[in-house]
Protein backbone atom coordinates (compact mmCIF):
# COMPACT_ATOMS: atom_id res chain seq x y z
CA UNK A 1 0.00 0.00 0.00
CA UNK A 2 1.65 3.57 -1.30
CA UNK A 3 -1.03 5.96 -0.36
CA UNK A 4 -4.12 6.21 1.35
CA UNK A 5 -7.04 9.14 1.31
CA UNK A 6 -9.07 9.74 4.59
CA UNK A 7 -11.85 11.41 3.65
CA UNK A 8 -13.37 13.69 6.23
CA UNK A 9 -10.69 16.12 8.17
CA UNK A 10 -12.59 15.58 11.43
CA UNK A 11 -11.22 13.70 14.58
CA UNK A 12 -11.58 10.66 13.66
CA UNK A 13 -10.24 11.21 9.91
CA UNK A 14 -6.92 13.07 12.00
CA UNK A 15 -6.82 10.37 14.05
CA UNK A 16 -6.71 7.51 11.92
CA UNK A 17 -4.00 9.40 10.10
CA UNK A 18 -2.26 9.53 13.14
CA UNK A 19 -2.59 5.94 13.53
CA UNK A 20 -1.88 4.69 10.09
CA UNK A 21 1.60 6.41 10.86
CA UNK A 22 1.93 4.91 14.10
CA UNK A 23 1.34 1.97 13.59
CA UNK A 24 4.56 2.24 10.80
CA UNK A 25 2.77 3.54 7.28
CA UNK A 26 5.28 5.44 5.17
CA UNK A 27 3.60 6.27 2.22
CA UNK A 28 1.28 9.34 0.96
CA UNK A 29 -1.62 10.04 3.31
CA UNK A 30 -4.02 12.63 1.66
CA UNK A 31 -6.62 14.41 4.43
CA UNK A 32 -9.09 15.65 2.58
CA UNK A 33 -11.98 17.79 4.43
CA UNK A 34 -14.73 20.62 2.96
CA UNK A 35 -14.17 22.89 5.53
CA UNK A 36 -11.77 25.58 4.98
CA UNK A 37 -10.48 24.85 8.84
CA UNK A 38 -7.57 22.23 9.94
CA UNK A 39 -9.62 19.55 12.42
CA UNK A 40 -11.00 21.02 15.51
CA UNK A 41 -12.65 19.64 18.48
CA UNK A 42 -16.26 19.81 18.25
CA UNK A 43 -17.63 19.63 22.21
CA UNK A 44 -16.09 23.13 22.96
CA UNK A 45 -18.23 24.24 19.95
CA UNK A 46 -22.12 24.60 22.56
CA UNK A 47 -19.91 25.47 25.40
CA UNK A 48 -16.29 27.36 25.73
CA UNK A 49 -16.79 28.20 22.55
CA UNK A 50 -20.04 29.25 22.58
CA UNK A 51 -19.73 31.15 25.49
CA UNK A 52 -16.50 33.16 24.23
CA UNK A 53 -14.12 31.87 26.92
CA UNK A 54 -12.04 29.98 24.42
CA UNK A 55 -9.96 31.28 22.03
CA UNK A 56 -10.49 29.53 18.78
CA UNK A 57 -7.11 28.10 18.52
CA UNK A 58 -7.35 26.14 21.75
CA UNK A 59 -10.04 23.95 19.63
CA UNK A 60 -7.43 22.79 17.16
CA UNK A 61 -6.83 19.19 17.37
CA UNK A 62 -2.99 19.33 16.96
CA UNK A 63 0.01 21.63 16.78
CA UNK A 64 1.64 22.48 14.21
CA UNK A 65 4.51 20.31 14.94
CA UNK A 66 2.23 17.14 14.98
CA UNK A 67 1.46 17.45 11.51
CA UNK A 68 5.05 18.15 10.32
CA UNK A 69 5.62 14.99 11.74
CA UNK A 70 2.68 13.11 10.37
CA UNK A 71 3.75 15.17 6.83
CA UNK A 72 0.31 15.02 5.72
CA UNK A 73 -1.32 16.12 2.27
CA UNK A 74 -3.56 18.50 3.11
CA UNK A 75 -6.67 19.47 1.18
CA UNK A 76 -9.05 21.57 3.02
CA UNK A 77 -12.34 23.58 1.36
CA UNK A 78 -11.82 20.62 -0.49
CA UNK A 79 -15.44 18.15 -0.97
CA UNK A 80 -14.75 14.44 -2.11
CA UNK A 81 -17.32 14.27 -5.03
CA UNK A 82 -17.25 10.15 -5.70
CA UNK A 83 -15.88 6.94 -5.07
CA UNK A 84 -14.39 4.58 -6.91
CA UNK A 85 -14.38 1.29 -5.20
CA UNK A 86 -13.16 -0.98 -7.67
CA UNK A 87 -10.83 1.39 -9.20
CA UNK A 88 -9.80 3.21 -5.61
CA UNK A 89 -9.94 6.39 -6.70
CA UNK A 90 -11.70 9.68 -5.02
CA UNK A 91 -13.02 12.80 -7.22
CA UNK A 92 -12.47 15.80 -5.59
CA UNK A 93 -14.76 18.67 -6.43
CA UNK A 94 -11.64 20.86 -7.63
CA UNK A 95 -11.56 18.22 -11.05
CA UNK A 96 -8.56 16.06 -9.17
CA UNK A 97 -9.01 12.67 -8.88
CA UNK A 98 -6.68 10.56 -6.00
CA UNK A 99 -5.76 7.65 -7.05
CA UNK A 100 -4.87 5.64 -3.81
CA UNK A 101 -4.61 2.25 -2.17
CA UNK A 102 -6.96 2.96 0.71
CA UNK A 103 -9.33 5.01 1.75
CA UNK A 104 -10.76 6.12 5.30
CA UNK A 105 -14.60 7.68 4.55
CA UNK A 106 -14.66 9.74 8.00
CA UNK A 107 -17.29 12.79 6.40
CA UNK A 108 -19.16 12.62 9.64
CA UNK A 109 -22.73 14.10 9.60
CA UNK A 110 -24.75 17.42 9.12
CA UNK A 111 -27.37 19.24 11.09
CA UNK A 112 -31.10 18.03 10.22
CA UNK A 113 -32.98 22.01 9.54
CA UNK A 114 -36.39 22.36 10.22
CA UNK A 115 -37.71 24.10 7.00
CA UNK A 116 -36.39 27.23 4.59
CA UNK A 117 -33.15 29.15 5.54
CA UNK A 118 -33.92 31.96 7.95
CA UNK A 119 -32.10 34.73 9.55
CA UNK A 120 -31.54 34.06 13.35
CA UNK A 121 -32.30 30.39 13.18
CA UNK A 122 -29.09 28.18 13.72
CA UNK A 123 -27.85 25.04 13.96
CA UNK A 124 -24.76 23.92 14.98
CA UNK A 125 -22.03 21.58 13.72
CA UNK A 126 -19.16 23.32 12.86
CA UNK A 127 -16.76 26.62 14.13
CA UNK A 128 -18.66 28.40 11.81
CA UNK A 129 -22.29 27.90 13.24
CA UNK A 130 -20.75 28.46 16.51
CA UNK A 131 -19.50 32.01 15.58
CA UNK A 132 -22.60 32.87 14.26
CA UNK A 133 -24.70 31.90 16.99
CA UNK A 134 -22.10 33.83 19.53
CA UNK A 135 -22.36 36.92 17.54
CA UNK A 136 -26.11 36.58 17.60
CA UNK A 137 -25.61 36.27 21.30
CA UNK A 138 -23.70 39.08 21.43
CA UNK A 139 -26.28 41.35 20.74
CA UNK A 140 -28.27 40.77 23.39
CA UNK A 141 -31.43 39.25 22.34
CA UNK A 142 -34.64 39.35 24.14
CA UNK A 143 -35.43 35.17 24.17
CA UNK A 144 -33.37 32.56 22.91
CA UNK A 145 -35.56 29.15 21.63
CA UNK A 146 -34.04 25.95 21.68
CA UNK A 147 -35.97 23.13 19.55
CA UNK A 148 -34.45 19.31 20.71
CA UNK A 149 -33.66 18.75 23.92
CA UNK A 150 -30.05 16.75 23.17
CA UNK A 151 -26.71 17.01 22.94
CA UNK A 152 -26.76 20.03 20.67
CA UNK A 153 -30.12 21.61 22.70
CA UNK A 154 -29.21 21.13 26.50
CA UNK A 155 -25.68 22.26 26.22
CA UNK A 156 -26.88 25.47 24.14
CA UNK A 157 -29.40 25.91 26.85
CA UNK A 158 -26.79 26.19 29.18
CA UNK A 159 -24.38 27.90 28.06
CA UNK A 160 -27.57 31.07 26.91
CA UNK A 161 -28.48 30.57 30.90
CA UNK A 162 -25.23 31.00 31.97
CA UNK A 163 -24.90 34.21 29.59
CA UNK A 164 -28.09 35.47 31.32
CA UNK A 165 -29.93 34.99 28.20
CA UNK A 166 -33.79 34.26 28.48
CA UNK A 167 -34.13 30.61 27.32
CA UNK A 168 -37.30 28.19 26.05
CA UNK A 169 -36.38 24.40 25.17
CA UNK A 170 -38.85 22.83 22.94
CA UNK A 171 -38.87 19.35 22.58
CA UNK A 172 -41.02 16.63 21.10
CA UNK A 173 -40.23 13.65 23.70
CA UNK A 174 -41.37 13.78 27.43
CA UNK A 175 -38.30 14.39 29.09
CA UNK A 176 -34.85 15.62 27.36
CA UNK A 177 -32.08 12.99 26.75
CA UNK A 178 -35.19 10.52 26.49
CA UNK A 179 -33.63 8.40 23.75
CA UNK A 180 -29.99 7.48 25.76
CA UNK A 181 -31.48 7.58 29.56
CA UNK A 182 -34.75 6.54 29.13
CA UNK A 183 -38.00 8.75 30.56
CA UNK A 184 -36.83 8.18 34.56
CA UNK A 185 -33.93 10.19 34.16
CA UNK A 186 -34.39 11.91 31.84
CA UNK A 187 -37.06 14.18 34.05
CA UNK A 188 -34.16 14.52 36.51
CA UNK A 189 -32.78 16.47 33.58
CA UNK A 190 -35.97 18.25 33.28
CA UNK A 191 -35.91 19.40 36.76
CA UNK A 192 -31.72 21.13 36.08
CA UNK A 193 -32.55 22.95 33.29
CA UNK A 194 -36.24 23.98 35.04
CA UNK A 195 -34.31 25.13 38.05
CA UNK A 196 -31.77 27.08 36.07
CA UNK A 197 -34.51 29.14 34.46
CA UNK A 198 -35.38 27.64 31.07
CA UNK A 199 -38.87 27.43 30.42
CA UNK A 200 -38.83 23.94 29.47
CA UNK A 201 -41.87 22.52 26.94
CA UNK A 202 -41.94 18.74 26.78
CA UNK A 203 -44.23 16.47 24.33
CA UNK A 204 -44.76 18.90 21.44
CA UNK A 205 -43.12 19.55 18.58
CA UNK A 206 -42.46 22.70 16.03
CA UNK A 207 -44.74 23.40 13.29
CA UNK A 208 -42.96 26.27 11.64
CA UNK A 209 -41.08 30.00 12.22
CA UNK A 210 -42.56 33.53 12.16
CA UNK A 211 -40.56 36.65 10.54
CA UNK A 212 -39.92 37.53 6.81
CA UNK A 213 -36.44 38.79 7.11
CA UNK A 214 -35.56 37.30 10.38
CA UNK A 215 -36.97 35.06 12.90
CA UNK A 216 -39.29 36.31 15.43
CA UNK A 217 -40.97 33.15 16.97
CA UNK A 218 -41.48 29.65 16.85
CA UNK A 219 -44.80 27.84 16.36
CA UNK A 220 -45.49 25.40 18.34
CA UNK A 221 -47.77 22.06 17.51
CA UNK A 222 -50.23 22.79 20.11
CA UNK A 223 -50.94 26.28 19.09
CA UNK A 224 -48.87 27.80 20.76
CA UNK A 225 -46.49 30.91 19.66
CA UNK A 226 -43.34 32.00 21.31
CA UNK A 227 -41.72 35.12 20.77
CA UNK A 228 -37.79 34.32 19.07
CA UNK A 229 -34.70 36.65 18.40
CA UNK A 230 -32.68 33.47 18.08
CA UNK A 231 -33.46 29.69 17.76
CA UNK A 232 -31.24 27.01 16.98
CA UNK A 233 -32.28 23.84 16.28
CA UNK A 234 -30.57 20.65 17.20
CA UNK A 235 -32.97 17.87 16.41
CA UNK A 236 -30.17 15.51 14.94
CA UNK A 237 -27.96 14.98 12.14
CA UNK A 238 -28.25 13.45 8.57
CA UNK A 239 -24.60 11.16 7.39
CA UNK A 240 -22.71 12.78 4.86
CA UNK A 241 -23.11 9.90 2.22
CA UNK A 242 -24.72 11.75 -0.89
CA UNK A 243 -20.66 11.64 -2.53
CA UNK A 244 -21.08 7.63 -2.04
CA UNK A 245 -24.46 7.36 -3.99
CA UNK A 246 -22.88 6.15 -7.36
CA UNK A 247 -20.13 3.70 -4.83
CA UNK A 248 -22.24 0.45 -4.49
CA UNK A 249 -21.61 1.30 -1.04
CA UNK A 250 -24.52 0.37 1.16
CA UNK A 251 -25.27 3.86 2.51
CA UNK A 252 -28.37 3.12 4.49
CA UNK A 253 -27.93 5.65 7.48
CA UNK A 254 -24.29 5.59 7.34
CA UNK A 255 -21.66 3.63 5.35
CA UNK A 256 -22.54 0.00 6.47
CA UNK A 257 -19.00 -1.91 7.14
CA UNK A 258 -18.81 -5.67 8.71
CA UNK A 259 -17.26 -6.21 12.34
CA UNK A 260 -13.97 -4.87 11.60
CA UNK A 261 -15.11 -1.41 9.87
CA UNK A 262 -14.15 -2.57 6.42
CA UNK A 263 -16.98 -1.14 3.74
CA UNK A 264 -14.93 -2.95 0.76
CA UNK A 265 -11.53 -4.10 0.31
CA UNK A 266 -9.34 -0.84 0.80
CA UNK A 267 -12.05 1.30 1.79
CA UNK A 268 -12.61 1.77 5.41
CA UNK A 269 -15.32 3.86 7.60
CA UNK A 270 -15.10 5.52 11.25
CA UNK A 271 -16.68 8.00 13.43
CA UNK A 272 -20.59 9.53 12.69
CA UNK A 273 -21.08 8.32 9.65
CA UNK A 274 -20.32 4.74 10.15
CA UNK A 275 -22.35 1.85 10.92
CA UNK A 276 -21.49 -1.57 11.97
CA UNK A 277 -22.03 -4.61 14.06
CA UNK A 278 -21.35 -4.40 17.33
CA UNK A 279 -20.79 -8.16 18.42
CA UNK A 280 -20.19 -7.10 21.67
CA UNK A 281 -24.02 -5.82 21.50
CA UNK A 282 -25.83 -7.70 19.07
CA UNK A 283 -26.94 -5.04 17.71
CA UNK A 284 -25.91 -2.76 14.34
CA UNK A 285 -24.68 0.46 15.18
CA UNK A 286 -24.10 4.31 14.61
CA UNK A 287 -22.52 6.23 17.09
CA UNK A 288 -22.13 9.72 17.17
CA UNK A 289 -20.03 10.31 20.05
CA UNK A 290 -16.55 12.35 19.93
CA UNK A 291 -14.63 9.30 21.66
CA UNK A 292 -15.79 6.79 19.29
CA UNK A 293 -14.74 9.00 16.46
CA UNK A 294 -10.93 8.53 18.25
CA UNK A 295 -11.12 4.92 18.84
CA UNK A 296 -13.22 3.85 15.30
CA UNK A 297 -10.66 6.01 13.94
CA UNK A 298 -7.72 4.23 15.11
CA UNK A 299 -8.97 0.77 14.39
CA UNK A 300 -10.40 1.53 10.95
CA UNK A 301 -6.61 2.84 10.27
CA UNK A 302 -5.28 -0.40 11.65
CA UNK A 303 -7.65 -2.54 9.92
CA UNK A 304 -6.45 -0.99 6.27
CA UNK A 305 -3.03 -1.87 6.86
CA UNK A 306 -3.04 -5.31 8.66
CA UNK A 307 -6.25 -6.84 7.68
CA UNK A 308 -8.69 -9.19 9.49
CA UNK A 309 -6.10 -9.74 12.11
CA UNK A 310 -7.29 -6.14 13.42
CA UNK A 311 -10.23 -8.24 14.66
CA UNK A 312 -13.54 -6.74 15.14
CA UNK A 313 -14.12 -3.47 16.66
CA UNK A 314 -16.74 -3.97 19.84
CA UNK A 315 -16.17 -0.63 21.92
CA UNK A 316 -18.54 -0.10 24.86
CA UNK A 317 -19.76 3.48 23.41
CA UNK A 318 -19.41 6.57 25.66
CA UNK A 319 -20.28 10.21 26.43
CA UNK A 320 -20.11 12.91 28.54
CA UNK A 321 -22.46 16.03 28.08
CA UNK A 322 -21.32 19.11 30.05
CA UNK A 323 -24.94 21.25 31.48
CA UNK A 324 -24.71 23.90 34.25
CA UNK A 325 -22.09 22.17 37.03
CA UNK A 326 -23.70 18.85 35.88
CA UNK A 327 -21.23 16.03 33.87
CA UNK A 328 -23.18 13.67 32.10
CA UNK A 329 -21.81 10.43 31.48
CA UNK A 330 -23.35 7.43 30.04
CA UNK A 331 -21.45 4.33 29.00
CA UNK A 332 -22.91 1.17 26.67
CA UNK A 333 -26.10 1.18 25.51
CA UNK A 334 -29.66 1.27 26.86
CA UNK A 335 -31.81 0.13 24.05
CA UNK A 336 -34.60 -1.80 24.95
CA UNK A 337 -33.30 -1.91 28.82
CA UNK A 338 -35.78 -3.38 31.08
CA UNK A 339 -34.17 -2.76 34.02
CA UNK A 340 -32.70 -0.11 36.04
CA UNK A 341 -31.01 1.10 39.57
CA UNK A 342 -29.22 3.15 41.22
CA UNK A 343 -25.95 2.35 42.40
CA UNK A 344 -24.56 5.45 44.57
CA UNK A 345 -26.41 8.73 45.50
CA UNK A 346 -30.01 9.25 44.93
CA UNK A 347 -31.38 11.96 41.77
CA UNK A 348 -32.60 14.56 44.75
CA UNK A 349 -28.86 15.56 44.97
CA UNK A 350 -28.73 15.04 41.07
CA UNK A 351 -25.44 13.28 42.25
CA UNK A 352 -25.71 9.76 41.36
CA UNK A 353 -24.88 6.75 39.34
CA UNK A 354 -27.62 3.75 37.98
CA UNK A 355 -27.23 0.98 35.77
CA UNK A 356 -29.35 -0.65 32.84
CA UNK A 357 -29.66 -4.19 32.55
CA UNK A 358 -31.07 -6.17 29.55
CA UNK A 359 -31.77 -9.82 29.16
CA UNK A 360 -30.39 -10.26 32.45
CA UNK A 361 -27.07 -8.39 31.52
CA UNK A 362 -25.85 -5.05 32.57
CA UNK A 363 -25.81 -3.11 29.24
CA UNK A 364 -25.40 0.71 30.39
CA UNK A 365 -24.31 3.00 33.27
CA UNK A 366 -24.98 6.17 33.44
CA UNK A 367 -23.87 9.07 36.34
CA UNK A 368 -24.30 12.60 36.98
CA UNK A 369 -21.28 14.08 38.68
CA UNK A 370 -19.73 10.33 39.36
CA UNK A 371 -16.96 9.94 36.67
CA UNK A 372 -15.67 7.06 38.65
CA UNK A 373 -18.15 4.99 39.13
CA UNK A 374 -18.92 5.07 35.37
CA UNK A 375 -15.82 3.80 34.27
CA UNK A 376 -16.12 1.07 36.72
CA UNK A 377 -19.10 -0.11 35.52
CA UNK A 378 -18.01 0.56 31.83
CA UNK A 379 -15.65 -1.99 32.76
CA UNK A 380 -17.97 -4.50 34.04
CA UNK A 381 -20.10 -4.27 30.76
CA UNK A 382 -16.73 -4.79 28.82
CA UNK A 383 -16.13 -7.97 30.34
CA UNK A 384 -20.17 -8.74 30.14
CA UNK A 385 -20.96 -9.75 33.33
CA UNK A 386 -24.67 -10.33 34.52
CA UNK A 387 -26.65 -7.53 35.92
CA UNK A 388 -27.06 -8.91 39.43
CA UNK A 389 -22.96 -9.23 39.39
CA UNK A 390 -22.96 -5.59 38.92
CA UNK A 391 -25.14 -4.72 41.42
CA UNK A 392 -23.40 -6.77 43.84
CA UNK A 393 -20.20 -5.53 42.72
CA UNK A 394 -17.89 -3.46 45.38
CA UNK A 395 -17.22 -0.25 43.44
CA UNK B 1 14.57 6.77 28.08
CA UNK B 2 11.88 7.14 30.16
CA UNK B 3 8.92 9.34 30.37
CA UNK B 4 7.24 11.38 32.77
CA UNK B 5 2.97 12.15 32.98
CA UNK B 6 1.94 15.41 33.44
CA UNK B 7 -1.50 16.59 33.59
CA UNK B 8 -2.61 20.06 33.31
CA UNK B 9 -5.22 20.07 36.23
CA UNK B 10 -7.00 23.42 35.33
CA UNK B 11 -8.17 21.86 32.36
CA UNK B 12 -8.80 18.33 34.06
CA UNK B 13 -12.72 17.73 34.82
CA UNK B 14 -12.36 14.11 36.30
CA UNK B 15 -13.89 12.13 33.12
CA UNK B 16 -12.18 9.46 34.26
CA UNK B 17 -11.37 7.68 30.98
CA UNK B 18 -7.91 8.25 31.52
CA UNK B 19 -8.48 5.62 34.86
CA UNK B 20 -9.97 2.94 32.65
CA UNK B 21 -7.39 2.56 30.47
CA UNK B 22 -4.02 3.01 32.64
CA UNK B 23 -5.55 2.37 36.07
CA UNK B 24 -2.19 1.71 37.11
CA UNK B 25 -1.41 5.59 36.53
CA UNK B 26 -4.73 7.32 36.98
CA UNK B 27 -7.42 7.16 39.34
CA UNK B 28 -9.97 9.22 40.46
CA UNK B 29 -11.05 9.12 43.92
CA UNK B 30 -14.95 9.32 45.47
CA UNK B 31 -13.64 13.56 45.89
CA UNK B 32 -13.87 13.78 41.95
CA UNK B 33 -10.44 14.55 42.27
CA UNK B 34 -7.41 13.04 39.82
CA UNK B 35 -4.89 11.73 41.71
CA UNK B 36 -1.50 10.37 39.70
CA UNK B 37 -0.65 6.54 41.11
CA UNK B 38 2.83 6.75 39.59
CA UNK B 39 4.23 10.20 37.50
CA UNK B 40 6.64 8.11 35.73
CA UNK B 41 5.50 4.68 34.69
CA UNK B 42 7.72 1.72 32.89
CA UNK B 43 8.07 2.39 29.56
CA UNK B 44 5.78 -0.88 28.89
CA UNK B 45 2.67 1.60 30.20
CA UNK B 46 3.62 4.55 27.21
CA UNK B 47 1.39 3.23 25.07
CA UNK B 48 -1.72 3.13 27.09
CA UNK B 49 -0.38 6.93 28.90
CA UNK B 50 -0.57 7.86 25.45
CA UNK B 51 -3.88 6.35 24.52
CA UNK B 52 -5.14 8.27 27.99
CA UNK B 53 -3.54 11.51 26.40
CA UNK B 54 -5.78 10.94 23.44
CA UNK B 55 -9.05 9.77 24.50
CA UNK B 56 -9.04 13.10 27.30
CA UNK B 57 -12.12 14.87 26.10
CA UNK B 58 -10.26 17.87 27.76
CA UNK B 59 -6.59 17.32 26.19
CA UNK B 60 -5.19 17.89 29.82
CA UNK B 61 -2.75 14.93 29.67
CA UNK B 62 0.93 14.90 28.39
CA UNK B 63 3.77 13.36 28.07
CA UNK B 64 7.26 14.65 28.76
CA UNK B 65 10.09 12.23 27.96
CA UNK B 66 12.76 12.15 30.19
CA UNK B 67 16.92 12.43 29.93
CA UNK B 68 18.26 9.16 29.68
CA UNK B 69 19.43 8.27 33.37
CA UNK B 70 23.15 8.40 34.04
Amino acid sequence: MNSIAVIGASLAGLRAAEALRREGFEGTIHLVGDEPHEPYDRPPLSKQILAGTWEIEKAWLAKPEKYEELALETHYGVAATGLDVAGLNVALDTGATLDIDGVVIATGARCRTIGEPLAGVFTLRTLDDAQGIRAAFDKGPGRVVVVGAGFIGAEVAATARELGLDVTMVEMATAPFERSMGAEMGAVLADIHRDQGVDLRLGVGVSGFTGDDAVTGVDLTDGTHIEADVVVVGVGVIPNTEWLADSSLDITNGVLCDETTLAAPGVVAAGDVARWPNPHFGETMRVEHWDNAITMGTHAAKRLLHGESAGPYAPTPWFWSDQYDRKIQLAGRTTDFDRFELVNGDTESRTFAGIYGRGGRIVAVLGFNRPRHVMRYRALIDEGVSFDDALAADI
Amino acid sequence: MGFKVVVDFDLCESNAICMQIAPEVFEVRDDDFLYILNETPDEGMREKVEESAQRCPKQAIKLEDLPAAE
